[in-house]
């Protein structure tokens, strides 16, 4: 065998704490190295071309490069040795940079492992075998689960672009948070009106099919084949006959239900369309409120409905869907302040959070745009906006900043003097997060043209008092620009709850194989390089469920994520990883643990013709973990390429060096 | 805080011993205050402060001892816990004021006057008879305090609800020298600098 | 029976507060708690000590859990939340090998072990509990609006009280409903009152005990209910010092909740002390009954006008009962 090996010194990376000619220098001594040499950026162009003419000129048949970490560029060399017709299996990578230059100044003995880790490649490569992978069809259609924004124009984007796109959303209507907002900022337009045709696109394009009231219940398969599950829950309303006509609300008895879509600042019915724009525009019954559901009378809403679209006695349904890629877009929720005792831990009716504010901003909320008290439906003259309610709060578990609080907060406040011109506005806050195009002019519009009250410091106590015209809140907060105790006796008070991660992300993330952070958001596969990628091929991010994001952000990142489907899926047939299991059935003993134990359900056990059995690998399942390989009695089960003899090469390669180092 | 006649030098006026002393001592992570004031907001006693508890706080962060410990402030907490319970960095602020009081003691500040007073006599009374003789003790302060007559008001409503007693409550056992002893303990160890 | 629990009345309630410490054993010997007293107890150092020298303050507090330790209590009790949150603090630092060190120096022998310290509120509201408490009330407080006062440190710092919401403590509005009375939501419930600056710093005390009594004013509260010798002191005995500074004139009573307690569970008065507090109980519990004698008299209206409507009668204009406007 004829190996080369190129040592890279990453500028001064690698090269400050590690002797990279006398690595290059050792590996010439190492057996079937033919050629070793260092080189200044190996990934550069110069460096990849390097590597292509030795393969050929020295008729190579296997390459080590000692670089950085395999996650960063295994995939440029692996390239680069198929270009020049090597196998691309027959590469392997030493991480001499994360591995051993970033984590010791120590000369000597960083350039003594790098050595060492060379060896250990060499010595791997020497028993690597070529692997050819499959190649597979793939569903040409896409799932996207979340119905906000981002869901929304990924799924607009990706059948623009001709695939079949299946929308599945939670709520009963597609439309996220920003179907409950006013207006928006930096340019205020009405929330609505930008978002709602987007919605009616969604609903009417016949490539895009809507599960609204439904969930997913489990994934399985590989990137271009994803089998998904998707509970559809029962609305007791068959949506096929239901107009959205609306006559079941108008007669439906059950009228003090909170109206989840106006944040429960006001009451809806039992039987109830959401919103007036939503998509699709059709009944729900909430079976806790249904008088019939509940107590078995009533029926009002079957009697009235012209179509007979009510069904008390339906049920939920699941149904199958064959996918080539997920996109994730499930968004947000928002920071429970009932758990700040502080601000009253939501005893106080007329402290709210920034979204119920939305919805008595908007026209379309439960006071038709005029700013009144949940308490007495009095005008407030004096609002008080805070800050980082449930965020950058070590206190709650909440350390990070959700981004867009201070930008909505600044459009609130603009419009609350908008709607109420003799009202005073107070904004408590700690550092004002403007850095999106034209946001710190919007907060200096708030503060300079709006006579917005900026104050510097958080609030320490929110309690009731009595005031001249019936009670009162009093905040008392800090202002630190001062450094004084500052009181304002408030009409109302406005929370600028933080985001959270999606109710349920957690386990969403588990049934889609993909990872998510201590606070629930998903976790891309690169946070600068691969920001839409998960570390599951075919799985993709849109929107705030990756972070607390704003609406031209979250669209960005969708129009972003169903780029890469499209990509994706563009082509007709994908190749599979070749490093999967591979059973030795003459040494497999039918014992079954590997069935047992994979949790891909990768493994089959297949019955020969004289009953005994077999363990079978269904390649395009295996995941390559290796859990099954070492679970085999027998070690009849390898994965391929870091078969038992691979590793243990390295391993006698490792002890070799160890004990020559020691004797020394 | 009163603006200083001129700018502070903050690579000299920096004393980062007593950084690292209020840290120990205090076991607090001082660096994760962020300065958002919400201690200020919810002290009882802000009005009566002369520095704001949270610029105490970014006083010890720069290292300005002399400011840090000549203010009266610190004499005047009354450890009321409302700043360490809602602290959102976790500090427990109440903690650092008093560390730094013992701080402002052993330099030898005392700029609230009556509050030493009281509190030395306080500590001289559970010293002498292993509990607080409460008469005693506003008798003792009365006398030191300059101002003998402030509570006298209060005698006769203590004295007819029986509230007024005129020999000290001592433990019948072995607490009061045992209580003498962990004094007579803790004066020697100031004493040699302990 | 269980065994006893470790009480440590704590300085004042030999002193200024006695009738705390009267009412407070009257009541566990009413709800079946059994009380011996830490012998030979001595001072915890309270707010002087901690304020001096926390090794100092440690080993006044340790020697007192000591104590309890060799007569054989695993668990102390104390009324005054000063006490408590001595003994705690202590307790918990003793965790820490240097501090323990130091404290034993001062001690001149070994520190206690572990001691789990509570307040008789605590005790009272876990082990009794609210429906334990109405099973044995006899003379129910109804009509009695009272303002539930738990002071700074009853509940606060959380991670070293662990008990109740440090901002909206409970446990006292549920004993009291318990009792029959009308709880207020009282939102200075945790305010400090001016602790022990009464003496060095008086006109600070009155400010501050002057925001709560005027809060407590503006709910409509009969009474503040007190569970600490130290605000008891200074709403009560300082009050005259606090009206003077403020111009005001509120002559609100401030029991301890154990009296009140006491009072519905029946308890003779002397069991009470109830004669120890400076401004009376009586105006309020006066004013309570005839509220409720008003109340009775408009339920009793009301009923009529319901017959009346029954039988056929237009019903008759109903004078507004004020007392049940709502609190300002
Ligand atoms: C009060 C307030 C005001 C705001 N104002 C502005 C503004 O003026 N301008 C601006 O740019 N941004 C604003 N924002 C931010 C904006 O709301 C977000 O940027 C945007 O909603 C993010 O969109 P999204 O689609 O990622 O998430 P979301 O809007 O949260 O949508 C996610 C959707 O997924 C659904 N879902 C969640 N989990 C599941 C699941 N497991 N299965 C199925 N479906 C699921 C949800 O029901 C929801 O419909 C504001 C936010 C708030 C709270
Ligand atoms: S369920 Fe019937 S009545 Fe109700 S909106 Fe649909 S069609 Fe109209
Ligand atoms: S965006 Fe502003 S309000 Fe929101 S968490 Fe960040 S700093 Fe606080
Ligand atoms: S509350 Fe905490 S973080 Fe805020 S200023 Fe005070 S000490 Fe600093
Ligand atoms: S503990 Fe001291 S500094 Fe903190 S709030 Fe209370 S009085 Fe103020």
């Amino acid at each position: 065998m004829r190996i080369g090996v190129m040592v890279c010194h990453c500028g001064n990376n690698i090269a400050a704490t590690v002797d990279c000619e006398a690595v290059a220098a050792a590996a010439r001594e190492f057996p079937d190295v033919v050629y070793a040499t260092d080189h200044m950026y190996a990934c550069s162009d110069p460096g990849q071309k390097t590597i292509e003419q030795t393969i050929r000129d020295l008729k190579l048949d296997g390459v080590v490069v000692a670089s950085c970490s395999p996650r960063m560029h295994e995939m440029t060399f692996r390239r680069a040795v198929e270009r020049a017709g090597l196998n691309r299996y027959m590469f392997e990578m030493a991480n001499i940079r994360e591995h051993v230059a970033w984590i010791s100044l120590d000369r000597k003995r960083n350039t003594q492992k790098a050595t060492d880790l060379v060896r250990m490649a060499v010595e791997k490569l020497r028993v690597d075998r070529p692997l050819t992978p499959k190649s597979f069809d793939v569903q040409k259609r896409v799932l996207i689960v979340g119905g906000g924004v981002a869901g929304i124009q990924a799924a607009l984007d990706c059948a623009d672009g001709g695939l079949d796109v299946l929308l599945v959303e939670r709520k009963a209507s597609i439309g996220g948070i920003m179907s409950k907002l006013d207006k928006t900022f930096p340019t205020i337009d009405c929330s609505v009106c930008v978002l709602g045709p987007k919605m009616v696109d969604a609903g009417q394009n016949p490539r895009i099919t809507l599960h609204t009231c439904s969930e997913v219940e489990e994934v399985s398969g590989y990137v271009g084949n994803f089998e998904v599950k998707i509970r559809k829950r029962t609305t007791y309303v068959d949506w096929t006959k239901c107009t959205g006509c609306g006559a079941c609300q108008e007669k439906c008895p059950s009228r003090k239900v909170p109206d989840a879509f106006n944040e429960n600042i006001s009451l809806t019915t039992a039987i109830n369309i959401p919103f007036p724009q939503a998509i699709p525009k059709r009944a729900t019954i909430n079976a806790a409120h249904c008088i019939r559901l509940t107590k078995g009378k009533c029926g009002a809403c079957a009697k009235i409905c012209p179509t007979g679209a009510i069904d008390y006695e339906m049920q939920d349904e699941i149904i199958t869907e064959k996918v080539g890629a997920i996109i994730a877009a499930t968004g947000i929720t928002l920071f429970d302040h009932t758990r700040l005792g502080e601000y009253g831990a939501g005893r106080y009716p007329d402290v709210v959070t920034s979204l119920a504010y939305e919805r008595m901003l908007s026209a379309s909320g439960p006071t038709a745009g005029h700013i009144k008290r949940p308490s007495d439906g009095r005008e407030p003259k004096t609002v008080v906006f805070i800050s980082c309610v449930g965020s950058r709060d070590r206190s709650v578990d909440r350390p990070y900043c959700s981004g867009f609080c201070c930008m909505y907060t600044a459009k609130q406040a603009i419009l609350t003097r908008d709607h109420i011109p003799d009202s005073k506005a107070f904004v408590f806050y700690m550092d004002i997060r403007a850095n999106g195009k034209g946001y710190e002019e919007f907060v200096r519009r708030a503060q300079e043209e709006y006579a917005v009250e900026y104050v510097r410091g958080r609030v320490a106590h929110i309690y009731p008092t009595a005031g001249p015209d019936g009670g009162q809140l009093m905040v008392r907060g800090a202002d630190t620009l001062l450094g004084a105790q500052v009181e304002v006796a408030a009409d109302l008070v406005v929370l600028a709850v933080g985001a959270e991660s999606s109710t349920g992300a957690p386990e969403l993330a588990e049934k889609l194989h993909i990872s998510y952070d201590h606070y629930g958001f998903f976790m891309e596969s690169h946070p600068k390089l691969r920001p839409v990628e998960t570390n599951t091929v075919g799985i993709f991010l849109a929107g705030a469920c990756q972070g607390p994001k704003d609406i031209p952000a979250s669209v960005a990142q969708a129009s972003a994520a169903a780029g890469k489907v499209l990509a994706l899926l563009s082509k007709d047939k994908l190749e599979s990883d070749p490093q999967i299991a591979l059973v030795q059935a003459i040494r497999c003993i039918g014992c079954g643990k590997c069935e047992r134990t994979c949790p891909f359900g990768a493994i089959r056990m297949r019955e020969l013709r004289d009953g005994s059995k077999r363990a079978e690998v269904v390649e395009t399942v295996c995941q390559g973990c290796g859990i099954c390989s070492v679970t085999c009695p027998v070690r009849a089960i390898q994965l391929q390429h870091f078969t038992d003899s691979q590793l243990l090469a390295e391993v006698n390669a490792l002890c070799r060096t160890w004990d020559e180092t020691t004797e020394s | 805080m009163q603006s200083p006649l001129q700018a502070i030098d903050l690579t000299t006026s920096r004393d980062q011993s007593f950084v690292e002393d209020v840290a120990r001592e205090s076991g607090q992570d001082l660096r994760s205050c962020y300065q958002c004031g919400n201690c200020t907001a919810g002290c009882a006693y802000t009005m009566n402060y002369d520095i704001p508890v949270h610029q105490i706080m970014r006083l010890v962060q720069l290292g300005l001892r002399d400011k840090a410990l000549s203010c009266r402030s610190i004499w005047l907490c009354a450890t009321c816990q409302a700043c360490t319970t809602r602290c959102p960095n976790n500090i427990e602020v109440a903690v650092v004021m008093d560390v730094l009081r013992h701080m402002a003691r052993r330099a030898g500040h005392a700029p609230e006057r009556l509050v030493k007073t009281f509190t030395d006599g306080f500590l001289a009374s559970v010293a002498r008879h292993g509990r607080v003789f409460e008469a005693g003790l506003a008798a003792c302060f009365a006398l030191k305090s300059g101002k003998p007559l402030q509570d006298a008001g209060l005698g006769p409503a203590m004295l007819s609800r029986g509230k007024l007693a005129f020999l000290p409550h001592e433990p019948g056992g072995n607490g009061k020298a045992e209580v003498a002893a962990i004094f007579q303990r803790f004066l020697k160890d100031q004493e040699s600098g302990k | 029976m269980s065994a006893p629990l470790g009480y440590y009345p704590g300085c004042s309630q030999s002193g200024t507060a006695a009738e705390y410490d009267i009412s407070t054993r009257a009541c566990c010997k009413a709800l079946g708690i059994e009380l011996a007293d830490v012998p030979d107890w001595t001072c915890c150092g309270s707010t002087p000590a901690h304020t001096v020298d926390h090794h100092l303050a440690g080993a006044l507090s340790a020697r007192n859990l000591l104590q309890a330790q060799a007569a054989g209590f695993d668990r102390v009790i104390t009324p005054c939340p000063s006490c408590l949150s001595a003994l705690k603090t202590a307790d918990a630092h003793l965790a820490h090998e240097t501090y323990r060190a130091k404290v034993e120096h001062l001690l001149g022998r070994p520190g206690p072990g572990p001691v789990n310290c509570q307040s008789v509120l605590q005790v009272l509201f876990e082990q009794i509990g609210p429906g334990g408490v109405k099973a044995k009330v006899t003379r129910p407080l109804t009509g009695l609006r009272v303002a539930p006062y738990y002071g700074c440190i009853m509940n606060r710092p959380p991670g070293l009280m662990n008990f109740d919401d440090p901002e909206n403590p409970m446990a006292m509005d549920a004993l009291l409903s318990a009792c029959g009375a009308e709880v207020v939501d009282f939102p200075f419930k945790t305010e400090c009152c001016g602790a022990a600056f009464g003496m060095p710093r008086l006109d600070v005390m009155q400010r501050l005990s002057a925001r709560i009594l005027d809060m407590a004013r503006s709910c409509g509260a009969d009474a503040i209910v007190v569970a600490c010798p130290l605000c008891q002191m200074n709403l009560d005995l300082r009050r005259g010092q606090v009206n003077s500074a403020s111009g005001q004139d509120i002559t609100m009573p401030v029991p301890y909740f154990t009296q009140l307690l006491g009072l519905a569970l029946g308890l003779p008065d002397a069991d009470l002390a109830l004669g120890k507090l400076v401004l009376p109980l009586a105006p309020a519990l006066i004013a309570a009954k005839e509220r409720e004698a008003q109340r009775e008299a408009h339920r009793e209206g009301e009923r009529a006008a319901k017959e009346a409507v029954k039988a056929g009668h237009r019903p008759a204009p109903q004078p507004v009962c004020e007392e049940d406007a709502p609190c300002a």
